[in-house]
């Protein structure tokens, strides 16, 4: 094994250390910290100092090695951000398809590399615009879409032969996906040319964002279908984006967000081993992952560090897999929504800058940086642009992007990676022993974790043991105004004129036959994507799809574990 | 007069089932109102309609889904149900989150369905009561049916368990419920068994442990050997619809029985004991813990004990002799 | 006679599935010794004012994060109204812009509480001007 360190540097570092020690303890006997306790946002307690010691053990070749070679703490790619940045994605979408396409030309003219699409409620809960269940709903969080018809206005104008597109999509996501892929045939992309993601993930939901239909046995399957259909006909795509963004959305400890979201992941993997039949080296490099970047500093960048180092030894160790790209964690990111403010809004442009820096220091693919009215409303047009500048400015101006991960053989950054990584396997081990993720959802076990973190975390804040500036500390009684996006409250009527009209104009005969073929292929285990595929293309809605589903597999209710 | 009056609305508008009405009257009953008392003077004469279906078993075990599925069962049978779904007060705050009905909430709109949650409260013989008065308020309202949905652990659940013609005991393998169930002594009350989850590791077991058990049994009242229903993983639509018509039959299967055997009697006998004990606790016992606690008294004995001046036994009949004349 | 208690539902109406506040919230409430009715997410304003009525409650908490609230949080007030269940007060939280307030005032909302404000602020709130049983 080679040592880190020498013995001779060790001996000194002890010995230097305790001269430290003593010296504190005098200071602090004159002058008391201010904190009896220092800790991370997710409270994971910080010593005052690190040194060699608190990495002695820790083996180079082994554990952190070089970029773009296993165990790739320091990254996937061998010329780190230097042969090209991150990708600056920016999650858009709202009102009708109209208003999206034309925010999307907007982000596309002012530098934003790929698109990425947030849908209504409706559309993420696989309900038409018509539907009783949507009043009130369509468009305010994002973009209305039905049927193809409205997914090719949304496409308007958009190169989808070089554009790569990001849909945050779950239960419908095969849906969606087929309706992408039917759009770009339309314009003379074909499905090897295209690239983009889909969310796909619904473990996550079960476990935190709760935008659920079917249960999770079908929800896995469905899944398992998207990645086989991706690894044979769309090779480009990543047909599932494991995600932890939500999982720290609802509460949850940095080493939860890590532990679930690369369980989730074992859970997939060992899905499509067994349903597909497929080697784990045929689809595992298209397999993509989705983390959060909060306040906490230091936390998330060894979050993300931990991350790769540990799903490259999950994909070698645990599934053998030979090809080194089966070992790569390729990973987007978001800033914390959840550490926004409503109170003194601008603030939020700070945050957000930090977050960001994070996840560069972190080795992000891609990133999308948050804008300052988030907690408000949906973001403006100008608190969009500052957001994206953001990231223009991390990249182009600070420097930070020169040189790959110069955090690394810090004692204390090494050390925090090192106890993330530890307490995530105590997770993924704990979860191993229930029987896999799908039966410790049906126990509530992260579900209930989450929860606890979460409210501990708010009488953290209510204690004033941690400070959120504007909130709980350095409140302020003057207003800071900012304009607030609105949604035209026609659109939910127009779409729903839209979608009468479509229902109308549409063979439903052919319609009724795709859907009656699709719900054949649910009930025998056919992949479902070519039978959406053709469906959409008769222009049956994301309903009428997602209602096969959901008579075939049954309905998924929220347990409400709280 | 007025006060009459009232009374007769109140018994008429719950009659007619209306819900506003019924779910204030529970409400009174437990908060332990003093006109609550009268109301149930009033509506007494009226109960004895319905059938009371108690559901118990350890916490998880899938109770609030089986009764959700249960309603949607006894539902497509044009049947009205009322639930009482019952969960533990916290002993630190007095409070409670009540989260049986989440499971049930797809039934909210529907008439013909009346959910009612009731927290513990901790207190003695209180809850016991609140259900069973509860009951008479369902079944007043002409609830067909009413499911008493309660965690079976202790000696209290057993008593709320004892409002209900049917009892079914639901245990998941592997969790040592059968061991916690006849501690309990939930096992010798069961009518119906059943074992939930039954697609995990260790339900044959289970079954055959419980098949040995009742094999020990030299004669079943009424000849109503209870039977074990096997409910299949309730995320699995097909087949788990299937055992729960299966449930709902044999709930159908015994109630006959119960009727044909006048064993309804000897349930409706068992109800009017649990209901007797408990108001003979709340006219005797309940005024002289208050007053003794009230006056010192009880903390002055508490002190003589302690001391080891004297025994719980002594002081029993003490106050017995003094009070009870 | 037992101590009365308050009864409070915590709701959350809509198709946003973000219940991390009401989770929290639910909690908190119970906590503070009332006894809390959960629905769980994706509930119509006709399932949460039935549930409402079922369970007298004194107050009903709803928490809207899709923006959903204008439509949704109006609506349970007037079916409560609809169904003689008026007097069931009804609060709301979540993201509700400042400019929004008035409407949602003026259609009976009685408070509205947003991202940061303190659990302490809420459950004064309610002990303030919520009665058990609204006597």
């Amino acid at each position: 094994m080679t040592m880190y360190f020498t013995k001779n540097t060790l001996n000194q570092s002890k010995e230097l250390s305790d001269k430290w020690e003593e010296e504190v303890r005098q200071t602090v006997a004159r002058t008391p910290d201010q904190k009896a306790r220092c800790s991370t946002v997710s409270d994971l307690e910080i010593k005052r100092l690190y040194t060699p010691e608190d990495i002695e053990k820790t083996d180079f070749a082994r554990d952190i090695g070089a970029p773009g070679e296993f165990p790739f703490l320091r990254g996937n790619q061998a010329t780190g951000y230097r042969g090209r940045y991150w990708t600056f994605r920016m999650f858009s979408g709202m009102g009708s398809a109209f208003d999206t396409n034309a925010r999307w030309h907007m982000l596309l003219k002012e530098g934003n590399a790929g698109l990425s699409t947030a849908f209504d409620f409706p559309t993420l809960m696989g309900y038409d615009s018509d539907s009783p269940k949507a009043r009130g709903e369509c468009g305010r969080c994002g973009v209305a879409i039905d049927t193809l018809d409205d997914f090719r206005t949304l496409m308007e104008g958009i190169p989808m032969d070089r554009v790569t597109t990001s849909m945050t999509i779950n239960p419908p996501a095969t849906a969606l996906w087929a309706m992408y892929c039917a759009a770009a045939e339309s314009k003379g992309a074909s499905l090897a040319q295209i690239g983009g993601t889909i969310q796909n993930d619904m473990l996550k939901e079960f476990i935190a964002q709760k935008t659920f239909m079917c249960p999770p046995e079908p929800s896995v399957r469905l899944i398992s279908d998207t990645v086989e259909f991706g690894t044979k006909h769309v090779p480009n795509w990543n047909t599932i984006s494991i995600s932890g963004y939500h999982i720290r959305e609802a509460g949850s400890t940095a080493i939860q967000e890590l532990a679930f979201t690369l369980r989730d992941g074992i859970e997939y993997v060992e899905d499509v081993i067994r349903r597909k039949g497929l080697d784990v080296d045929e689809f595992a490099p298209r397999l993509s992952f989705f983390f959060n970047a909060h306040i906490d500093f230091f936390e998330e960048i060894c979050k993300m560090r931990a991350a790769r180092r540990i799903w490259a030894r999950v994909m070698r160790d645990r599934f053998h897999a030979k090809n080194p790209r089966s070992w790569w964690m390729r990973f987007h990111t978001q800033t914390a929504g959840c550490s926004l403010t409503a109170q003194q809004p601008y603030n939020n442009v700070v945050r957000t800058a930090v977050e960001a820096l994070a996840a560069v220091l972190g080795g992000t693919q891609s990133l999308h940086t948050n804008s300052l009215d988030e907690v408000l409303c949906l973001p403006s047009d100008h608190a969009v642009e500052i957001a994206l500048r953001t990231q223009q400015i991390l990249a182009e101006e600070t420097g930070v992007a020169n040189t790959i991960d110069p955090l690394a053989g810090s004692y204390f950054v090494e050390s925090l990676t090192n106890k993330m990584e530890e307490e995530a396997w105590a997770y993924i081990e704990k979860i191993d022993a229930m029987g896999g993720m799908v039966s410790a959802i049906e126990k509530g076990f992260p579900q209930l974790e989450i929860a606890d973190a979460a409210y501990r975390f708010q009488q953290q804040i209510d204690a004033g043991e941690k400070t959120m500036v504007g909130v709980n500390k350095y409140a302020s009684s003057a207003k800071q105004e900012i304009p607030v996006q609105d949604i035209n409250p026609q659109v939910e009527e127009e779409q729903i004129a839209r979608l009468s009209a479509v229902k109308r104009r549409r063979d439903s005969r052919a319609v009724k036959r795709d859907l009656d073929e699709l719900k054949s292929a649910c009930k025998t285990g056919k992949n479902v994507m070519p039978f959406c595929i053709q469906a959409v293309k008769e222009l049956a809605t994301v309903q009428e799809i997602c209602d096969v589903y959901r008579e075939v597999f049954g309905e998924y209710r929220d347990p409400g574990l709280y | 007069m007025t006060e009459e009056f009232e009374g007769m609305e109140q018994l008429r508008k719950i009659r007619a089932g209306d819900v506003r009405t019924a779910s204030r009257l529970i409400r009174n009953l437990e908060d332990e109102l003093p006109e609550a008392k009268s109301a149930i003077r009033r509506i007494f004469p009226h109960t004895g309609r319905a059938h009371v279906v108690g559901i118990t078993g350890s916490p998880g075990a899938g109770k609030s889904t089986l009764v959700d599925a249960l309603i949607a069962s006894f539902r497509k049978r044009e049947k009205t149900v009322g639930v009482l779904a019952v969960d533990p007060t916290s002993p630190f705050t007095g409070g409670a989150i009540l989260g049986d009905r989440i499971r049930m909430q797809r039934h909210a709109e529907d008439p013909g369905v009346f959910v009612r949650s009731l927290a513990t409260r901790g207190a003695l013989g209180g809850l016991s009561k609140a259900v069973g008065d509860a009951v008479h308020v369902m079944d007043v309202m002409g609830k067909d049916l009413i499911l008493v949905e309660t965690v079976g652990t202790g000696q209290q659940e057993v008593e709320i368990i004892n409002h209900s013609h049917t009892v079914i005991v639901v245990l998941v393998p592997g969790m040592g419920d059968e061991i916690q169930a006849i501690k309990a002594g939930i096992m010798e009350i069961a009518d119906i068994f059943v074992i939930n989850k039954a697609d995990r590791d260790g339900s044959h077991q289970l079954e055959s442990e419980l098949m040995s058990m009742l094999n020990m049994v030299p004669e079943f009242q009424g000849g109503w050997r209870p039977p074990i229903v096997r409910i299949g993983n309730c995320f699995e639509p097909g087949p788990f619809g299937e055992s729960l018509e299966e449930l709902a039959a044999v709930i159908g299967d015994h109630y006959r029985r119960l009727v044909e055997t006048d064993l309804l009697g000897d349930r409706m006998r068992r109800k009017t004991m649990v209901e007797i004990h408990e108001a003979l606790r709340d006219a005797i016992l309940a005024p002289i813990l208050k007053e003794m606690t009230e006056s010192g008294e009880m903390e002055e004995i508490a002190g003589r004990l302690l001391r080891k001046e004297t025994d719980p036994y002594t002081i029993a009949a003490e106050v017995a002799r003094r009070r009870l004349k | 006679m037992a101590e009365k208690k308050i009864r409070i539902m915590v709701a959350k109406p809509g198709l946003d599935g973000h219940d991390r506040g009401a989770r929290i919230l639910a909690r908190c409430f119970r906590d503070a010794g009332f006894e809390v009715i959960y629905t769980g997410c994706h509930q119509t304003p006709e399932q949460i004012a039935a549930a409402a009525i079922q369970e007298d409650v004194d107050i009903v908490g709803l928490s809207c994060l899709s923006g959903a609230h204008r439509y949704l949080f109006p609506r349970v007030v007037e079916i409560l109204k609809e169904k003689g269940a008026a007097d069931i007060t009804v609060i709301g939280g979540g993201i509700i812009p400042d400019q929004d307030f008035p409407s949602l005032y003026d259609a009976g909302i009685k408070a509205i509480f947003t991202p940061g404000a303190p659990l302490d602020t809420i459950v004064q709130w309610v002990r303030t001007n919520v009665q058990p049983r609204n006597e």
